[in-house]
C-alpha cells in the first residue's frame, strides 16, 4: 500500500505549527481583503477597540465598522468553519472506506441536503414568516436522512458487509436523492434559481446567526474525527487484520460516519454545496507528509478552513463589486493546484 | 400443418389490424383538421364582423382582418394565414400582452406560470420543459415561446404549427414591438397600439410627477436573497433609469450580462438610498428581513423605510404592467422625499 516510503505515523511540531501560521495568516488576509477598500491599520484599530479598556477612535463610519464586524469578520470565521469540517469529514470518510475517492457527500450527505432544501424553497412556508429560517433546518435533516437510508441499505446487504457495499449503497441512493430533486425543481420551476444558487454554494449571505448554528455541531464532529485518527490508521489494514488487532472496524466506521455527517450536514445546511475540499485538502496533506491518519487529521483540519478563507477571498474580490460561488472557486484553484502536487510528489495516495 | 396455418392467420390478423389501427389515427387526424378548419369558417364569421365593426369605430389600419398576415418575429418571418382562434401561450409575459390587446377570447391555453390576468387558461404546460406534444395536443393555430430551451419551434413547425418566440425583452421598446406583433398576428393590431400608447403616456405622466433631486439617488435592486441584481442595462434596469437614479450594481458587471451578484459588503458601503426587493413572492423577502440582515441596520434606505416591496411578477415581465412598475417607483422617490424633507 505505501510502496513508496515507509509510513510516518509522527505529526511533528513544525507541520503543525506551519499549517496554522497559514490558517493565522489566511484568517488576517480574509479580514483584510474585501471588496470595499479599508485600509489594514483601520481594521486593526477596530479589531483592538474591542478589547476590554481599549477605546480608540479607528475614524471608521458606521457602516464600514458593520462591513468589518457583521459581514467580513463572520463571513471568514464560517469559511474556516466549513472549510476545516469538510476536510476533516473528508479524510474521515477516506479513512473509513479505505478509498482515496470518498468525499463528504459520498453516502448522500450532498444529495439528501439538496433534496431538503429543494423541498423548502418549493413548498416550504414563507421563509419570511419563521424565527428561524428553514432551508438549511431541511438541508440538514436531508442530509442525516439520506446517509441514514445509504447505511441502512448498505448494511442490510445479505452478501459481504464490507465497505464497499456500503459505499455502493451511498451512490444508489445519492442518485435516487438528486433524482427526486431534479423532478421537484422541475415541477416547481419558479424556485430553480434559488435551488441553483444554493447547490453552487455560497458564504455571501453568511452572519454572526450562521456560525452560531453550525458550531456545536462542528465542535462535536472534529472532536470525534479528531479522537478516532488513531483506530483510522488500523482500519487502513483492512477489517480482517483490524479485528484481529482487536478492534471492530463495523463499530468504529459507524460512530465515525455519523460524526463526520452530522458535521457535514450542519456546513452544508449553510454553506451549500461546496465541492472538492473535502478530497484535496486531505490528498495534498496525505502528499507533502505521512500517510497516517494521526497526521492527516490535524493538518487537514487546520489546512481546510485556511484554503477555503482563501477561496472565499477570490469569490469575493476577483469580480468585485460582485462575486462567484465559492464552489466554482474551489474546483478552478484547488484542481489545477492538486494536480501539481500530485505530479511533483513522490508519496503514494492511500 | 396446422401451426404453420395458425401462424400465417395470426400474421395477416395482426397486419390487418395494424392497417385497421393505422387507418383509424389517420381517420381521427383527418376529422381534426376538418373540424379545425369548420371551427375556424363558422367562428371567422361573427368574429370577422366584429372585427369589421370595431374598426370603422377605432381606427384606420384596416390590417385587423389583413390575413394572412407575416409577422417579423424574432426568431424569422412567421406567416399566420386566417385569424387565429386557438393561440396557446407559453410565456406568462406573452399571456398578460394577449389578454391586454384584446386577444383573451382567443386564447385556450396558458403555461403554469402564467398567473395574470387570473381568467386566463392555466394548464400544466410548462415553459421551463416545454413539450411539443403537450403544446400540439391543444391544436393550436399560433403558439408564444418566451425561450426555447430544445428545439420545441422546429418541433411545432413541424407539424405546421406557426411559432412566435418573444424572449425576454432588453430595450422598452422592445417590448412595445412585441406587443404590437401579438396584435398583428392575432387580428387585434390597432388594440395593441392603443395599448402602447397608452403604457406610454402613463409612463411620461409618471415621470413628470419626480421631484426634483431624484436623479441624485442610488438604489439597489434585488433579484433575490443572495444579492443578484440587475443592471442599467436590462430591461427593468432601463425603466429604473427613466427616472435619472443610479444603480449601484452597474459597475459590477465586468461581463455585460445584466444580472451580477453583488457582494454584501459592497452593498453596505454603497448605502443605496433605496431598496427594491423583487424577491418578495418567491423569497419571502421583506422590509422586515432585510432590516434583520446583518449590517443592513446601517443602510439610509433601511431607517427610512425606503425599502420597496415590489410584485416579482410584474418586475420580471415586460408586458403592460410596467406602467404600474414605473408608477411604484416614482411613487417611492417621492415618499423618501416626504421623509427627508
Amino acid at each position: 500500500m505505501n510502496a513508496g516510503r515507509p509510513v510516518g505515523t509522527r505529526l511533528h511540531w513544525w507541520w503543525v505549527f506551519g499549517a496554522a501560521v497559514v490558517l493565522v495568516a489566511a484568517i488576517i488576509a480574509g479580514v483584510m481583503i474585501g471588496a470595499v477598500r479599508l485600509s489594514p491599520s483601520q481594521v486593526v484599530g477596530s479589531m483592538l477597540d474591542r478589547l476590554p479598556f481599549v477605546d480608540l477612535d479607528t475614524g471608521l463610519t458606521v457602516r464600514q465598522e458593520a462591513i468589518v464586524w457583521q459581514i467580513r469578520m463572520p463571513r471568514v470565521i464560517l469559511a474556516v468553519v466549513v472549510g476545516s469540517m469538510l476536510s476533516a469529514a473528508g479524510a474521515a470518510y477516506q479513512g473509513v472506506f479505505r478509498n482515496p475517492l470518498a468525499d463528504p457527500y459520498l453516502l448522500g450527505a450532498g444529495a439528501g441536503a439538496g433534496l431538503g432544501a429543494t423541498l423548502a424553497i418549493a413548498y416550504g412556508p414563507n421563509t419570511g414568516d419563521w424565527l428561524v429560517d428553514p432551508i438549511p433546518l431541511a438541508a440538514f435533516a436531508g442530509a442525516l436522512i439520506g446517509v441514514s437510508f445509504a447505511y441502512l441499505l448498505g448494511y442490510t446487504v445479505r452478501s459481504g458487509r464490507t465497505s464497499v457495499t456500503l459505499i455502493l449503497a451511498g451512490v444508489a441512493v445519492a442518485a435516487f436523492l438528486t433524482a427526486l430533486q431534479t423532478f421537484i425543481q422541475q415541477r416547481e420551476s419558479e424556485t430553480l434559481r434559488e435551488v441553483y444558487g444554493w447547490i453552487l454554494g455560497s458564504l455571501n449571505t453568511a452572519g454572526w446567526a450562521e456560525v452560531r448554528l453550525v458550531a456545536p455541531y462542528v465542535a462535536v464532529s472534529l472532536a470525534v474525527v479528531f479522537g478516532g485518527r488513531r483506530l483510522l490508521d488500523v482500519l487502513s489494514v483492512g477489517d480482517t487484520d483490524a479485528s484481529t488487532l482487536g478492534v471492530r472496524p463495523g463499530r468504529i466506521r459507524l460512530v465515525i460516519v455519523v460524526f463526520a455527517t452530522l458535521g457535514t450536514a450542519a456546513v452544508v445546511a449553510v454553506s451549500g454545496l461546496i465541492g472538492f475540499v473535502g478530497i484535496i485538502i486531505p490528498h495534498t496533506v496525505r502528499l507533502l507528509t505521512s500517510a497516517s491518519y494521526r497526521v492527516i487529521v490535524p493538518l487537514s483540519i487546520l489546512l481546510g478552513g485556511a484554503f477555503l478563507v482563501l477561496a472565499d477571498i477570490i469569490a469575493r474580490t476577483a469580480v468585485a463589486p460582485a462575486e462567484i460561488p465559492i464552489g466554482v472557486i474551489t474546483a478552478i484553484f484547488g484542481a489545477p493546484f492538486f494536480a501539481i502536487i500530485l505530479r511533483t510528489s513522490k508519496g503514494v495516495v492511500s | 400443418m396446422d401451426r404453420k396455418l395458425l401462424g400465417v392467420i395470426a400474421v395477416v390478423a395482426a397486419v390487418v389490424f395494424g392497417l385497421f389501427l393505422f387507418n383509424l389515427v389517420s381517420d381521427t387526424d383527418d376529422e381534426g383538421a376538418a373540424t379545425g378548419t369548420t371551427l375556424g369558417a363558422t367562428t371567422t364569421e361573427p368574429d370577422g364582423s366584429t372585427t369589421t365593426s370595431s374598426q370603422a369605430s377605432t381606427t384606420t389600419e384596416g390590417s385587423d382582418t389583413g390575413f394572412p398576415v407575416t409577422i417579423d418575429a424574432p426568431n424569422g418571418e412567421v406567416t399566420i394565414d386566417t385569424k387565429p382562434q386557438r393561440i396557446v401561450s407559453i410565456s406568462p409575459t406573452s399571456t398578460e400582452v394577449l389578454f391586454a390587446v384584446g386577444a383573451g377570447t382567443q386564447v385556450v391555453a396558458v403555461d403554469d406560470q402564467s398567473n395574470f390576468p387570473t381568467n386566463a387558461p392555466v394548464t400544466d404546460l410548462t415553459g421551463f420543459t416545454p413539450n411539443v406534444e403537450a403544446i400540439a395536443s391543444y391544436d393550436p393555430d399560433v403558439v408564444f415561446l418566451s425561450f426555447d430551451p430544445g428545439d420545441v419551434i422546429a418541433g411545432l413547425e413541424a407539424l405546421d404549427i406557426p411559432v412566435i418566440l418573444h424572449p425576454t425583452a432588453v430595450t422598452i421598446s422592445d417590448a412595445y414591438e412585441q406587443w404590437e406583433q401579438v396584435g398583428a398576428a392575432t387580428g387585434n393590431l390597432s388594440d395593441a397600439k392603443d395599448v402602447v400608447a397608452t403604457t406610454q403616456a402613463s409612463i411620461a405622466t409618471s415621470i413628470e410627477t419626480l421631484p426634483d433631486g431624484a436623479d441624485t439617488l442610488t438604489y439597489y435592486y434585488e433579484l433575490d436573497p443572495t444579492f443578484y441584481s440587475v443592471t442599467s442595462s436590462t430591461f427593468v434596469g432601463e425603466l429604473f433609469a427613466l427616472t435619472g437614479m443610479s444603480n449601484i450594481a452597474d459597475p459590477a458587471d465586468l461581463d455585460g450580462y445584466g444580472f451580477p451578484q453583488l457582494t454584501a459588503e459592497y452593498i453596505i458601503e454603497q448605502n443605496p438610498g433605496l431598496i427594491y426587493l423583487a424577491d418578495t413572492r418567491c423569497c419571502g423577502q421583506s422590509i422586515d428581513t432585510v432590516a434583520e440582515r446583518p449590517g443592513w441596520n446601517t443602510l439610509d434606505a433601511v431607517v427610512n423605510g425606503a425599502v420597496v416591496e415590489l410584485d416579482d411578477d410584474i418586475a420580471s415581465r415586460w408586458g403592460p404592467r410596467i406602467a404600474e412598475l414605473v408608477d411604484d417607483i416614482v411613487l417611492s422617490i417621492v415618499d423618501l422625499e416626504v421623509v427627508n424633507a
